[in-house]
């Protein structure tokens, strides 16, 4: 591979809505091995669009992407990098197509020409992985939404990407299965860039962290002061916060 | 949501490679179907009990699709008797009943009744993934198999946002009417479903194409040989020629 570990640099990088605003305008992002970046920025600042621009599937309007160490410009390009690198979309429906977890999960390595057996080996090791035991032959729209969580991170998983970029991927889950995930992320020795917009997530995921406004990325690793206004009972007798 | 009520069960009918069911399901239907006389309909409906009782399926279940069906059966038999020419066989007051009205009303609920027992206990006993699989197996085009099982999969999601909409729009007030106001709210409804259709396909495409799908499936299934398949299908085969000779028979003697 590079000798550099640069697994993704975009430079200069816009990308436009047909007949729409300006989303992306003159990134510039490097990325390597072994950093764990959260993203954190407004709705509608433009993260996932930046991430569909990363895997290929929007075009970006000016700019290059340099992608495992080759400026990929064209569909045939990505095709042989998008299982190396593993996107985690927001809507976990939009990810889980298959009728059952397991015909689901050996998707992707199929589509990489394991056979039959292997694909199912994969597939079951990764569910083990991930303490999704027993269920194989769930129906995937029959899961629960944290259930589908997991899954599609096993889908994605099982194509053993060098690269995640998760789109927010603990949004709408509960406390538990929140947790769990963040094992998850903690444990596996991947590289990610991570969309949230919950602190507790990011402080416990990521080791650098990312802004975006008005189509710009920025590196936001500074401390900020703010105050907080809290309520709590006999809050109006002099007390000490530790 | 399409609850498979009797797609799970551990019965012999169950276990039966689902490309017999789907194809002797096929041809035995089709031999009810150009079947006349009374004695081949009934025998066939008794098989297509015999089936549904060999498949073990609920039997309160099995009722309540039937109900759905004679719905339409009491609809035949209140206009075809009275509408058919023929000899009248009796009368009520001023309505007559006409002998081929009533004969071919007969011949329509035993077929109907037959052939969904028989598509209950054959093809309702494997899952929709299964029967995608079966078809696909029988040289069905991929296309139409996988059309087939994406709709299963995202038909649910799209009434759920159905289910979504109607709702914001119950809350701020609507209420259906003949109304201009309503016809219009219901069209937005169904434009709004149509963009939210097309804005998930073009998610999934893409999610199915950030995994390596270049436009073939693979399949995981394998059908494993079992002898109850041999058993099965020896007797199926055995039963629809029976039927179709007997009938052919019946129908030579006749003409």
């Amino acid at each position: 591979m590079d000798s550099d570990n640069t697994l993704i640099n975009l430079k200069g990088v816009s990308y436009r809505y047909p007949g729409g605003k300006t989303v992306l305008d003159q990134i510039d992002f490097k990325f390597t091995k072994g950093d764990r970046i959260g993203l954190v920025a407004p709705n509608g600042s433009g993260k996932t669009t930046l991430f569909h621009v990363i895997m290929g599937l929007l075009k970006p309007s000016s700019g290059t992407i340099e992608i495992f160490g080759k400026v990929r410009q064209k569909e045939k390009d990505f095709v042989p990098i998008r299982h190396r690198m593993g996107l985690l979309f927001q809507d976990a429906d939009d990810q889980l197509f298959s009728p059952t977890v397991i015909e689901d999960v050996a998707f992707g390595p199929l589509n990489l020409g394991k056979s039959k057996q292997e694909a199912l080996d994969i597939s079951r090791k990764t569910l083990d992985y991930l303490g999704l035991n027993g269920f194989e032959n769930r129906i995937t729209f029959k899961l629960s939404g944290g259930e589908k969580r997991l899954v599609s991170l096993a889908t994605i998983l099982a194509m053993q990407p060098e690269v995640l970029l998760l789109d927010e991927p603990t949004n709408a889950l509960d406390t538990s299965m929140k947790s769990r995930l963040i094992n998850i992320l903690q444990e596996l020795e991947l590289s990610y860039v991570l969309i949230s917009h919950e602190f507790d997530v990011l402080s416990k995921t990521a080791h650098a962290f990312y802004s975006m406004e008005g189509g710009k990325i920025f590196r936001d690793d500074r401390e900020h002061i703010h105050t907080h206004q809290h309520a709590h009972i006999i809050g109006r007798q002099p007390h000490k916060h530790v | 949501m399409i609850p498979e009520v009797f797609a799970g069960g551990n019965s012999v009918i169950h276990s039966i490679d689902p490309r017999i069911k789907v194809v002797s399901a096929l041809v035995y239907s089709l031999v009810i179907a150009l079947s006349n006389s009374f004695i081949i309909l009934l025998s066939a409906l008794a098989i297509s009990v015999a089936l549904v009782m060999a498949a073990q399926l609920d039997t309160r279940e099995v009722l309540k699709r039937l109900t759905v069906l004679w719905g339409f059966i009491l609809l035949i038999w209140m206009l075809v008797p009275l509408t058919y020419p023929g000899a009248t066989l009796f009368r009520i007051g001023p309505l007559g009943f006409s002998s081929p009205g009533v004969f071919l009303a007969a011949q329509i609920s035993l077929k109907s009744t037959a052939i969904l027992l028989s598509l209950m206990a054959l093809l309702a006993t494997m899952s929709i993934a299964a029967m995608g699989h079966a078809l696909g197996c029988l040289g069905i085009p991929d296309k139409l198999v996988h059309l087939l099982l994406i709709t299963y999969r995202y038909v649910f999601v799209m009434e759920q946002e159905y289910q979504r909409l109607i709702r914001a729009m119950k809350i701020r007030g609507f209420k259906p009417g003949t109304n201009l106001h309503s016809y219009q709210s219901y069209a937005y409804l169904v434009g709004m479903l149509f963009v939210h259709a097309s804005a998930r396909a073009d998610r999934v495409s893409k999610a199915m194409k950030c995994r390596g799908f270049t436009g073939r499936f693979h399949s995981l299934r394998q059908f494993e040989p079992d002898p109850r398949n041999r058993l099965f299908t020896v007797f199926m085969v055995f039963i629809i020629i029976l039927l179709a000779t007997v009938e052919v028979w019946i129908q030579t003697i006749h003409s």
